[in-house]
C-alpha cells in the first residue's frame, strides 16, 4: 500500500472523483493557483480561482448544486466560515427542506482547522459543532491519510452539503491507502484499537493522542478501546454504545471547547441509551473555552494531550474501587 | 386551474400582448388582495409593483430559471404558478408547492423553473451565480432572472455577487425592484442614490433603470435585457423603480409612510395605466376588460376554494426531506 500524505490524499480524492464525474468542480481563493496540476488536466471552468468572498463563494456552491452541478469549495480556515455561514446554513441545509424535497444540495465545504501551526484565534476554531447543530448537513472530519481520500470521495458523491475539516496537524502527516482508492462511508466510526477496560472516543488529531494513551495505558495493564468519529455527523450512534455496552467507561477527547461539543452529545446519548452498562461517569477531555493561542507551549497546552488521557482512564478504572456505585446487569448486549 | 404562461422557447422574440401582462397583473392582484381578506395578514404584497413582476417574467424563456425574494407572489403567478398551489402553501397545506413545509416566504416550484424565493434578504442574489454557473458549465441554453430590493442591494453579499457575475460573464439578469421601502426604513435613509443601476455600472454590469409602474416599459426593456443576456451571455442589470403601496406586509398600517409621497405613487397604479391605454388604444373595450375581470376573480375563487379544502401535512412529514 502506498504511503501518501494527508494533502496527497485530498488531491487524489478530488482528481478521481473530477475524472469519474464532470459536474464536479472545485472553486474558491487560490484553488487554481495552487492545483495547478488539477487546471491542466480539468481546465479553468472545472478548477477556478475566486474573488476573496467566501459568502458568494457559499452561496455559488449551493445554487450550482441545487441546478444540476457538484461543486467542491474551499474555504481555507474555519474562522473564515463565519463569512458563508448564512449561505451553507440558511440555503445549503435548509433549502431541500424548505421546497418540500424538490431540490437537493451536493455540495462539500472544506476547511482547515486545530492547533499545530500557530496561526492562533482568527485562523484557528474548531467550529465543527456550528455545523453538527444545523439542519441539513453532514460533517465529517478524518483523521488518517485514508480516511481523507475515502471520506472526501463519499462526501462528493453525497447527495447533501458536507463540511469537511482538515485538522491543520494533519494536513502532512502520512499514512498508507489502499491503491485504488476506496470510499470510506460518512457515518461509520472505526475502532482503530480494541480493548476491553475503557473506550477513548475521539476524532481528529486528538485520536493520535488517544492511540498513544491506549499503549502508555497497555503498560499499566488497562486494555482501552480507541474508537475515531470520523463523521461527526450523522454520527455513528451504534459503534458509540456498543463501546458504552462493552467497556462500561467512556472518556470523549476533543480539542473543540466542551461546552455543547461533539462530546457533549456523545456523553448524552451513553447516559439516555447506555446508562445500564456504566462502570464510572462518561468523562470529557476538550480545549478550554478560550480563542485559540498562537504560542507554541499555549497551543500545545490547548490540545488534549495522551498523559491527561492516560490520567483520566486511570481515574475512571479506580473509580468503581474508591467509590460505591452499583454495577446494574447490562441486559442490551451479552459479552 | 391550468394556467401555464412559460413560454417555450420559440417564441422567446415574441412580446406578450398588452391584453396578456393586463391580465397577469389584475391576476397578481387579485391574488394579494385576497390573502388579508381571508385573514392571512403575515405577508408581502407586492401591490402596486404588478408591472415589474409581470413585464420581466414575459419576457423570460422556458429554460430560464428564477430567483426571487419574500415578495415574490407576483413573479411566481406572471411565470405561470397556480394561484391554489400558492395559497395552500400559505396556509401550510399539503398540497402547496412545498407540501406546506414553505410558507408564503420561501415557494419554489422546480417545474415553473422557480428555483428560490429567499426570505433571507439577499439568499437569492447569493445563490444566483451558482445557478448561472450551472446553465454556463452544462450549457444549458436558458439565462438565470434574479429579482431583489433595493433593500437587498445594501447587503453586502449584492456586491460579491455582481463582482464574480461580471468577473466570470453569468448569464445573470438582475432585476432590483427599488420599491423605496427596507421594511419601516426608507431607501433615501440608506443610500446616497435614488438609483442602483448606478451602482451595476461600477462593477462593469450594463444597466437600466425603467419605470416600474409601466407595464409595456418594462416589458420592452426586460425583453432587451434578456435577448442581451441570453446572447452576450454575461450578467446585464434592470433597475425597476417603484413604490411598495402596502404595508411591509399586510399587517403593517403605513403609519409611518408620508401621505403625498403614497399619492404621487397612486396616481401611478400600473394597472389602471395599462387598462387605460388598453381602451383608449381599442385593444380592448370596457366591456372586454370586465369579463377579464370576472376571469380573474373565478380564478382566485377556485384557488381559495382549492386551498381551503385541502389537507394540512401528516405530522410525520416534520421530519422528512431534511437529506436527500
Ligand atoms: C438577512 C435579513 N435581514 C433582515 C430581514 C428582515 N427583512 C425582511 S424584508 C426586509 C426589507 C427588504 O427590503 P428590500 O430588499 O428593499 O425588499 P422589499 O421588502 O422592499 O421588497 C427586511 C429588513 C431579513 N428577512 N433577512
Ligand atoms: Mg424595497
Amino acid at each position: 500500500m502506498p504511503n501518501v500524505s494527508v494533502q496527497e490524499a485530498i488531491s487524489q480524492a478530488l482528481t478521481e472523483e473530477m475524472r469519474r464525474d464532470p459536474r464536479v468542480l472545485i472553486f474558491g481563493e487560490g484553488v487554481a493557483t495552487k492545483r495547478y496540476d488539477m487546471v491542466k488536466e480539468f481546465g479553468a471552468q472545472r478548477v477556478r480561482n475566486t474573488p476573496l468572498a467566501e459568502g458568494i463563494i457559499a452561496g455559488t456552491a449551493a445554487g450550482a448544486a441545487a441546478t444540476g452541478l457538484r461543486p467542491v469549495v474551499d474555504l481555507l480556515f474555519s474562522p473564515f466560515l463565519c463569512f458563508a455561514m448564512e449561505e451553507i446554513v440558511n440555503s445549503a441545509g435548509k433549502l431541500r427542506y424548505i421546497s418540500g424535497g424538490q431540490f437537493s444540495f451536493p455540495m462539500v465545504a472544506m476547511a482547515l482547522t486545530g492547533a499545530g501551526w500557530g496561526v492562533g484565534a482568527q485562523h484557528n476554531q474548531n467550529n465543527e459543532a456550528w455545523f453538527v447543530h444545523s439542519p441539513g448537513l453532514k460533517v465529517v472530519m478524518p483523521s488518517t491519510p485514508a480516511d481523507f481520500k475515502g471520506l472526501l470521495k463519499a462526501a462528493i458523491r453525497d447527495e447533501n452539503p458536507v463540511l469537511f475539516f482538515t485538522d491543520i496537524a494533519l494536513a502532512f502527516e502520512s499514512g498508507e491507502i489502499p491503491a485504488g482508492g476506496e470510499i470510506v462511508p460518512l457515518g461509520k466510526a472505526a475502532v482503530r484499537r480494541e480493548g476491553t477496560d475503557v473506550t477513548l472516543i475521539s476524532y481528529a488529531k486528538t485520536v493520535h493522542s488517544c492511540m498513544k494513551a491506549a499503549e502508555r495505558l497497555a503498560e499499566r495493564e488497562i486494555s482501552a478501546q480507541v474508537i475515531d468519529l470520523r463523521t461527526l455527523k450523522p454520527l455513528d450512534e451504534e459503534t458509540i454504545l456498543n463501546a458504552a455496552r462493552k467497556t462500561g467507561r467512556i472518556i470523549v477527547v476533543h480539542e473543540a471547547s466542551r461546552m455543547c461539543g461533539v462530546g457533549a452529545e456523545v456523553a448524552s446519548i451513553v447516559a439516555e441509551k447506555a446508562f445500564a452498562s456504566l462502570k464510572a461517569p462518561v468523562k470529557r477531555l476538550t480545549g478550554p473555552d478560550a480563542p485559540a493561542p498562537a504560542s507554541f507551549p499555549l497551543e500545545q497546552a490547548f490540545v488534549p494531550q495522551p498523559d491527561a488521557i492516560v490520567e483520566a482512564a486511570v481515574q475512571l478504572v479506580e473509580y468503581g474501587q474508591t467509590v460505591a456505585v452499583r454495577n446494574l446487569p447490562d441486559v442490551a448486549v451479552a459479552k | 386551474m391550468d394556467r401555464q404562461r412559460v413560454r417555450t422557447g420559440t417564441d422567446e422574440t415574441q412580446a406578450a400582448t398588452p391584453a396578456a401582462l393586463l391580465e397577469t397583473m389584475m391576476l397578481i392582484r387579485a391574488y394579494e388582495l385576497k390573502l388579508p381578506e381571508i385573514g392571512i395578514k403575515m405577508v408581502c404584497t407586492s401591490v402596486g409593483q404588478e408591472a415589474s413582476a409581470a413585464g420581466v417574467v414575459h419576457a423570460l424563456a422556458a429554460e430560464d430559471l428564477i430567483l426571487t425574494n419574500h415578495r415574490s407572489a407576483g413573479h411566481l403567478i406572471a411565470r405561470g404558478a397556480d394561484p391554489g398551489r400558492m395559497l395552500a402553501e400559505v396556509m401550510g397545506k399539503s398540497t402547496g408547492y412545498c407540501k406546506g413545509k414553505s410558507g408564503t416566504l420561501h415557494i419554489s416550484v422546480k417545474d415553473l423553473g422557480i428555483v428560490l424565493t429567499s426570505t433571507i434578504v439577499g439568499g437569492e442574489l447569493s445563490l444566483a451565480p451558482g445557478v448561472a454557473l450551472s446553465q454556463q458549465q452544462l450549457e444549458r441554453p436558458g439565462i438565470v432572472a434574479c429579482f431583489f430590493g433595493d433593500g437587498a442591494a445594501t447587503e453586502g453579499v449584492f456586491h460579491e455577487s455582481l463582482n464574480l457575475a461580471a468577473k466570470w460573464n453569468l448569464p445573470i439578469l438582475y432585476i432590483c425592484e427599488n420599491n423605496q421601502w427596507q421594511a419601516y426604513v426608507h431607501r433615501r435613509e440608506t443610500m446616497l442614490t435614488d438609483h442602483i443601476s448606478t451602482w451595476a455600472a461600477k462593477y462593469g454590469i450594463e444597466s437600466l433603470t425603467v419605470d416600474g409602474n409601466d407595464v409595456t416599459a418594462v416589458h420592452a426593456a426586460a425583453r432587451v435585457a434578456a435577448d442581451k443576456v441570453r446572447t452576450a451571455r454575461k450578467p446585464f442589470f434592470l433597475e425597476t423603480y417603484t413604490f411598495r403601496m402596502h404595508g411591509h406586509m399586510e399587517a403593517d398600517d403605513l403609519s409611518y409612510v408620508d401621505r403625498e409621497e403614497l399619492a404621487a405613487w397612486a396616481a401611478k397604479d400600473p394597472i389602471q395605466r395599462q387598462t387605460e391605454r388598453i381602451v383608449r388604444e381599442g385593444l380592448l373595450s370596457a366591456e372586454d376588460v370586465a369579463q377579464m375581470e370576472t376571469r380573474v376573480r373565478s380564478t382566485i375563487e377556485s384557488a381559495v376554494a382549492f386551498a381551503g379544502s385541502s389537507p394540512y401535512p401528516e405530522l410525520s412529514e416534520l421530519t422528512t426531506e431534511i437529506y436527500a
